[in-house]
């Protein structure tokens, strides 16, 4: 089987700086990854190489197979960036507006939003269901509600790999509970692949498949199973960090 | 003399047809340029401009031939000193913004003769305008329109979120290169109509109006122009009646709306 993502060998720095060291892993269709760290340990870094934000220096990065410098078909991909990191109070789009862009992955010069494509954009509202909140301002919004939005903009364009970037951030605990629920549904029912930062042990147990934690190189990457039976883990995290994993799986 | 007499006069309607043109690019690139926290941009190509037009009219050429690529290639040198030394976007505008104002001082005092034309390109003066600065603004303006018409999704992408759109595949760095040279191409055109000193104010103040009022992307490039073309009308006339500076005036009625947004956002 095809992989969705394959890693090999994957290093990069900032100047002096080691983000990634020899990061390899594949991923499957239908996985559900969590991907955890550290705070500098290379999370953010990798998923900016992999969606083509960073340019790679070392190793190889595959998605669907095509390597990731000359791949173009960005609509299999959908992407949920850090909600607090991106949104501007002041910039009048509406909902329906900007869910609307994550169709120009589709387009080609001139890109354009029809009729058709404002179908798809009800479609996806009413997937979040946030259909009623379409003309509104989408920096006017609750937090969870533009995670909704976000989540929304994504997956219009029907991607078959989702990637979060802290997608709980800034969020109360049952708008978090709540948008983790979402995802999983559309993991589970709609067979979407996810990758997920997050520094939420709890929730990566919870929600997740499949653990990669970095730490600039990867530490561990696998099933849960392995993860809390795996006494390297302990001796790394600690029993009490091992436990918030491993007890709600 | 009554309105209607007023526009009998072939170069009030020359100023109404350029200038709308004009205005209501201005305020639809202005959107994109408050958005994007590039609002300076303006006012750091149209002190470029002060040094194009003194080199036009130091070498005897018309100055808008000269200012039109001399301020583009400005807009490429922010845009590469901001990407290439790692000078942030600000500073890169203050260096090309001295750059240009003391090229112009400097071809000022050698020339000694032209400082009176100098002058008139400062302030501005759309009652002046001739029959070939109007057919350059058209021709010019539609062009701007056509290219905003084309990239406008990769535009409204870039300025909301600019990483989100490079994984949509949009080249924001081509975009942003063009929307500067649209920036500098509409800098030149508005010099006719408020002068350098006052270029930035048509492209900043339709655009926070809108902001201020706008439930929609859409809807605020709308309002924008609306208020840009109000107040090239209201300008002209109130000028014209009191007989105050054109230029100057357009830009207090853009304030004035501006305050009327405010007030009307407070209220509401």
């Amino acid at each position: 089987m095809e992989h969705i993502l394959s890693v090999r060998d994957l290093s990069f720095s900032y100047g002096p700086t080691e983000a990634l060291n020899n990061v390899s892993f594949d991923i499957e269709p239908g996985d559900y990854v969590g991907l955890a760290g550290p705070n500098g340990a290379g999370k953010t870094t990798l998923i900016k190489l992999i969606l083509g934000l960073l340019r790679k220096r070392g190793g190889t990065i595959k998605l669907f197979g095509q390597d990731s410098g000359g791949f173009s078909d960005w609509r299999r991909v959908g992407f949920v960036p850090q909600r607090a990191a991106v949104l501007n109070p002041l910039f009048p789009a509406t909902v329906q507006e900007v869910v609307g862009l994550g169709l120009l992955s589709q387009k080609r010069f001139p890109r354009k939003i029809g009729p058709a494509d404002e179908r798809k954009i009800e479609q996806a509202l009413s997937a979040m269901d946030i259909s009623y909140l379409k003309d509104k301002i989408a920096g006017e919004l609750s937090g969870g509600q533009q995670q909704r939005v976000f989540l929304a903009r994504a997956m219009v364009s029907s991607p078959e790999l989702l990637i979060l970037d802290e997608p709980g951030t800034a969020l109360d605990p049952q708008s978090s509970e709540n948008f983790f629920e979402l995802v999983k549904k559309l993991n589970q029912e709609k067979g979407i692949t996810v990758i997920m930062i997050t520094h939420d042990l709890g929730q990566i147990g919870k929600y997740a498949g499949k653990l990669l934690y970095l730490d600039r190189g990867v530490v561990f990457y696998g099933g849960f199973k392995d993860f809390c039976q795996s006494e390297e883990m302990t001796r790394y995290f600690g029993p009490f960090s091992q436990h918030l994993i491993c007890h709600q799986h | 003399m009554s309105i209607i007499e007023f526009l009998q006069y072939s170069f009030i309607q020359k100023a109404f047809l350029a200038g709308a043109f004009i205005s209501v690019l201005c305020s639809t690139l202005g959107i994109f340029l408050v958005l994007r926290k590039m609002s300076l941009i303006g006012d750091g190509l149209s002190h470029v401009s002060f040094g194009a037009i003194a080199l036009g009219l130091f070498l005897g050429v018309y100055p808008i031939y000269v200012a039109v690529p001399v301020v583009v290639a400005g807009s490429i040198a922010i845009l590469k000193i901001t990407e290439k030394a790692k000078v942030y976007g600000d500073a890169a505008i203050g260096i090309v913004s001295a750059a240009g104002i003391a090229g112009g001082v400097i071809l000022a005092s050698l020339a000694r003769g032209f400082n009176v034309d100098l002058f008139s390109y400062l302030f501005g003066n759309i009652l002046s305008i001739s029959d070939i600065e109007v057919i350059l603004s058209i021709a010019l303006s539609a062009a701007v329109f056509l290219t905003v018409y084309f990239f406008y999704y990769d535009f409204f992408s870039a300025a909301f979120d600019e990483e989100y759109a490079k994984t949509t595949g949009i080249k924001t760095s081509a975009v942003n290169a063009l929307l500067s040279i649209l920036t500098a191409i509409t800098v030149v055109l508005s010099i006719r109509i408020v002068g350098i000193m006052l270029v930035s104010a048509l492209l900043i103040l339709p655009a926070a109006s809108a902001l201020q009022l706008a439930k929609g992307f859409k809807a605020a490039i709308a309002i924008g122009a609306v208020v840009a073309l109000l107040s090239l009308l209201l300008g002209i006339v109130i000028s014209l009646l009191l007989n105050l500076p054109t230029g100057a005036t357009i830009v207090i009625v853009n304030v004035m709306f501006f305050l009327i947004s405010l007030f009307y956002k407070k209220m509401v």
